[in-house]
């Protein structure tokens, strides 16, 4: 079976690898650590998809019912068990 | 006097006691099942002892030599004959037995699988989250060993029989022995003890099988003196009695070398009252009893559950300055107020401060007493109740004393002043499930025993008068009064951020009187005009004779600029907008209403788009003289119109009562030809469904139809002369669908949304032929509710009615449960003043607020603006 690219289908919104200066800039903003950023792990088939590292952060792209399109970012974390 | 503790918590660590700890912190040794000697002194160690504190005033404890206020009592404790299982751990206890070996006490994993796991411990322990999955990973692993890696000991299967029995290889295994292999694994596991979840610098695992029993003081569990001098037990006193009672009958037995039998029958006893004693519910087990039959509240049932010691004394208390009473409406009060009893004033207080500057007024006050007599014209005066000293000293104002602590009240005091007018309180109504259930009021001392309303703020307290009751809580800090005043007050809360709308306005006669009013233009004389405007407090002229629209404009402000359809609208194919013959297209220019009459979609909670407007435009205290003013205007207006509704609204002419019949006849036909074509095959099949859905289908069709038109006929022949058309169409109460079923016809009857079809073999009812598929014979209901029901119809009905009852029961009581699981779960989320929605750590939950960071309360209909409200705006200037 061919292996679709789950990127290209409607429902998964389009995430971004950070660069490391722009997560800097980010923590900065919301004075935050990368702990109290929300996780996604590390075998998430986007993440899987995109090749992104433990410790990456993502930029989450989605539509929004409220404000047509939202930003959020997410930090990629190793499951415990 | 309580003085405040100097030590400061730094963190608590829970753990397991030892029996060594148990013995150390014991006053006694508890030998003795009986509580007091002839004359009514306790025992020496006996459960009722002095050293485990004193619950009589007078007396002194043995232990600290303190009185009743000041011993907190102390722990005692039974030595058991024989070791039983604790019920809390026998859990934890099954999951050790499974992973340990019972020949070495070491884990059943090799030391490559143990050393993985430790540091998977450590990782979690770093990372700060929770080590107890740990010990389900190890469980799961040791599942799969046969042997001990260690010393080669074959596994035998472990089983736990609920509540506190465990077997190895099918063959029971006595608390004694199970406590000897816990023995085993803390000596084999050392620190390792961690993979299982247990902390072993405080909690060894041979400790979760009791040897000795901690016994609480007499002060967590006193008798009480019944008034016929009899003493009666706390349910724990006599749980324990009876564990003493066998521990020594099983002493006795086991020393006097009795069979092993009846050892251990005593044995399971013994396990069976302490098991009781800790958990009365413990699943597997008869609840142990009263002797009335009343099953025992024992340690568990203390703290369980909403009647337990979390949820009703710790999450939730009593509190003082609240009065409760059964509220009633008066349409004359402000919605910000609310009508208090001259009792419940008179016994809720508000402190206030004696100063040099208010010195004078005080003393006044107090020399009142608490009952002071108001002077002629006025109803109300507020007294005084108590004055606390500058050296902390209450004196309870009387009418004797009033005088005298008048005189020499001095500043630095403080009085506690009866309720006045004009005080600020908080109002609840339950089930408090959003927050205009408890709004800020400001108090109006008024006659009679009930809490007055006004009620425009019903709706959002669900309130009604058949009988409800509400709270109201007297704020005690300047602080709290002035956060009341600016976030709580109800004007506060005429838009509501459920849906960015009014949740506060007209209802009921609101309506029908501001519809009567307004709907096409009714003149009213001068007299007329002047009796409604004065009602409503206008203060400007009446010249002449008014018309209705005229009149209601006098209470909108000046600027006031809309347009929309009311409620009234039938939604035609084409709006004549301003020449709409129902005058249901309502424009208002510069505060004049030029056309469309106001109804519920102008006024009325949850729809009021006046009401909105307003206190978007002009702000809250505009629309709060607006919904006052405006619901006085149409009490008024529909007493001079005058209103009145019965049974002869639903009178329709005999030609009308004819057709009705006429069209049921018809349908009655349809469905004898839907089932004749059924009977001979010829009926014509829907795709995706079977024969008898299709039938099913066609007859609910052909009974809903019948339905809606006779309902039509119905209201052809009620116009708007007729009330309870008025009302319905207004929106001010009750429906279209209603007017038909009580003058046309009920219509069908459902139960799991099908044609009633449960009841007897073959048939609902034993009036029908079996295998009937008729309209009657299925519950259709072709009378009307005003020409009566038939005996059968009535049956159908009511087992429709009973389904929408049950419905109603099981949807309360789920969403209430569903509520408070949503709640608990979301109580520490805040908005925080950058914008981002955090939990308590700080960790980001949304980036922004509802991700577009509108603020619903100030939204329109949950938008941060309307385009077409601001071309509209725009389109005036
Ligand atoms: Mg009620
Ligand atoms: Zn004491
Ligand atoms: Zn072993
Ligand atoms: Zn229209």
């Amino acid at each position: 079976m061919k292996k679709e690219d789950i990127q290209k289908h409607e429902l998964v919104p389009s995430h971004i690898i950070l660069k490391k200066e722009e997560v800097e800039k980010l923590l900065k903003t919301y004075h935050i650590t990368k702990a109290q950023l929300p996780r996604i792990l590390i075998d998430d088939p986007v993440v899987v998809a995109i090749g992104a590292k433990e410790g990456d952060v993502l930029k989450i792209i989605r539509k929004s019912p409220t404000a047509g399109i939202s930003v959020s970012y997410r930090v990629v974390s190793k499951a415990v068990l | 006097m309580i003085t405040p503790s100097k030590k400061e918590i730094d963190k608590i660590v829970f753990s397991v006691l030892s029996p060594e700890k148990i013995r150390k912190m014991s006053a006694t040794r508890i030998i003795t099942p009986d509580t007091y000697d002839e004359d009514g002194f306790p025992i020496e160690m006996g459960l009722m002892d002095t050293r485990l504190g004193i619950i009589e005033p007078g007396l002194r404890c043995k232990t600290c030599g303190q009185r009743v206020k000041d011993c907190p009592g102390h722990f005692g404790h039974i030595e058991l004959a024989m070791p039983v299982i604790h019920v809390g751990f026998a859990k934890m206890i099954y999951a050790i037995l499974k992973s340990t070996c019972r020949g070495c006490g070491h884990l059943l994993l090799d030391e490559k699988e143990i050393k993985r796991l430790k540091g998977l411990h450590e990782k979690i322990v770093e990372r700060g989250e929770n080590t107890s999955y740990l010990i389900k990973e190890v469980v799961k692993r040791t599942g799969k060993v046969s042997a001990c890696p260690h010393c080669g000991r074959d596994k035998l299967k472990v089983e736990f029989d609920k509540p506190t029995t465990f077997r190895e290889g099918g063959h029971k295994m006595t608390p004694a022995e199970v406590r000897e292999w816990l023995e085993k694994v803390s000596e084999a596991l050392g620190d390792n003890l961690r993979l299982l979840d247990i902390n072993p610098k405080v909690a060894r695992p041979e400790w979760m099988v009791l040897t000795v029993l901690p016994v609480p003081p007499v002060t967590t569990r006193p008798s009480i003196t019944l008034e016929t001098g009899e003493r009666s037990e706390d349910d724990l006193t006599h749980k324990l009695v009876d564990i003493i009672r066998i521990n020594q009958r099983l002493q006795e037995n086991r020393d006097a070398g009795a069979p092993q039998l009846i050892v251990e029958d005593l044995w399971e006893l013994l396990q069976y009252h302490v098991t009781t004693y800790f958990d009365n519910q413990t699943s597997g087990i008869p609840p142990a009893r009263h002797r009335s039959g009343r099953a025992l509240k024992t340690l568990a049932q203390r703290l369980k559950g909403k009647e337990g010691r979390f949820r009703s004394n710790l999450s939730g208390k009593r509190v003082n300055f609240s009065a409760r009473t059964v509220i009633s409406p008066d349409p004359n009060i402000s919605i910000n107020e609310v009508g208090v009893p001259i009792k419940i004033a008179r016994e809720l207080t508000v402190p206030v401060r004696v100063t040099p500057l208010n010195i004078e007024e005080m003393r006044e006050l107090v020399k009142r007493g608490t009952n002071p007599k108001p002077p002629i014209g006025v109803t109300y005066i507020p007294g005084v109740n108590y004055i606390i000293r500058p050296d902390d000293r209450r004196i309870k104002v009387t009418d004797e004393n009033a005088e005298t602590v008048a005189e020499r009240l001095e500043v630095g005091s403080i009085i506690e002043r009866q309720l006045q007018n004009g005080d600020i309180v908080l109002f609840n109504r339950q089930p408090s499930l959003h927050r205009m259930s408890m709004m800020a009021h400001k108090v109006r001392v008024l006659p009679y025993r009930t809490f007055r309303l006004n009620l425009a703020v019903c709706p959002p307290y669900n309130a009604d008068f058949d009988g409800d009751e509400m709270n109201m809580h007297v704020l005690q800090t300047e602080e709290a009064r002035a956060e009341a005043e600016i976030l709580m007050k109800v004007q506060e809360h005429i838009l509501s951020p459920r849906f960015g709308g009014a949740i506060i306005g007209a209802i009921h006669d609101h309506i029908s009187g501001c519809f009567l009013l307004t709907y096409k233009n009714r003149e009213f004389s001068r007299d007329e005009a002047i009796y409604i405007l004065s009602a409503a407090g206008y203060k400007g002229a009446v010249k002449g004779s008014m018309k209705g629209k005229e009149i209601f404009s006098r209470v909108l402000p000046p600027e006031l600029n809309l347009e929309y359809t009311a409620k009234a609208c039938i939604g035609c194919e084409k709006c004549l907008k301003e020449k709409c013959p129902y005058d249901a297209y309502v424009i208002i220019k510069n505060g004049k209403l030029i056309t469309g009459a106001i109804d519920e979609k102008s006024i009325g909670s949850f729809k009021g788009e006046i009401l909105e407007y307003i206190a978007r435009k002009f702000g809250n205290d505009a629309a709060r003289e607006f919904i006052d003013r405006v619901t006085k205007l149409s009490v008024a207006a529909i007493m001079i119109i005058g209103f009145t509704t019965g049974i002869d609204d639903e009178d329709i002419p005999e030609e009308a009562s004819l057709q009705i019949r006429e069209q049921l006849d018809k349908a009655t036909e349809k469905i004898q030809q839907f089932i004749k074509a059924y009977n001979e095959g010829e009926l014509e099949q829907i795709p995706g469904r079977s024969l008898e859905e299709t039938l099913e289908m066609e007859i609910m069709r052909v009974t809903g139809r019948a339905r809606d038109y006779t309902g039509e006929i119905a209201s052809k022949h009620l116009g708007m002369d007729n009330s309870a058309v008025i009302m319905a169409r207004s929106g001010a109460r009750g429906s279209m669908l209603n007017l038909s079923q009580m003058a046309g016809c009920v219509g069908q009857q459902a139960v799991r949304g099908e044609r009633i079809h449960r009841g007897y073999g073959g048939r609902t009812l034993p009036h029908f032929k079996k295998g009937d598929l008729g309209a009657q014979a299925k519950g259709f209901v072709s009378s009307s509710y005003k020409r009566g029901l038939n005996p059968t119809e009535y049956f159908f009905h009511s087992m429709g009615g009973r389904e929408g009852l049950v419905d109603t029961a099981v949807r309360t009581s789920r969403s209430g449960y569903m509520q408070r699981r949503l709640v608990n779960a979301l109580e520490n989320i805040k908005l925080e003043r950058d914008g981002t929605v955090r939990a308590t750590s700080g960790e980001v939950i949304q980036f922004v607020y509802g991700e577009d960071g509108i603020e619903p309360m100030k939204s329109i209909k949950g938008k941060a603006t309307s385009i077409s409200l601001l071309l509209k705006e725009v389109e005036h200037e």
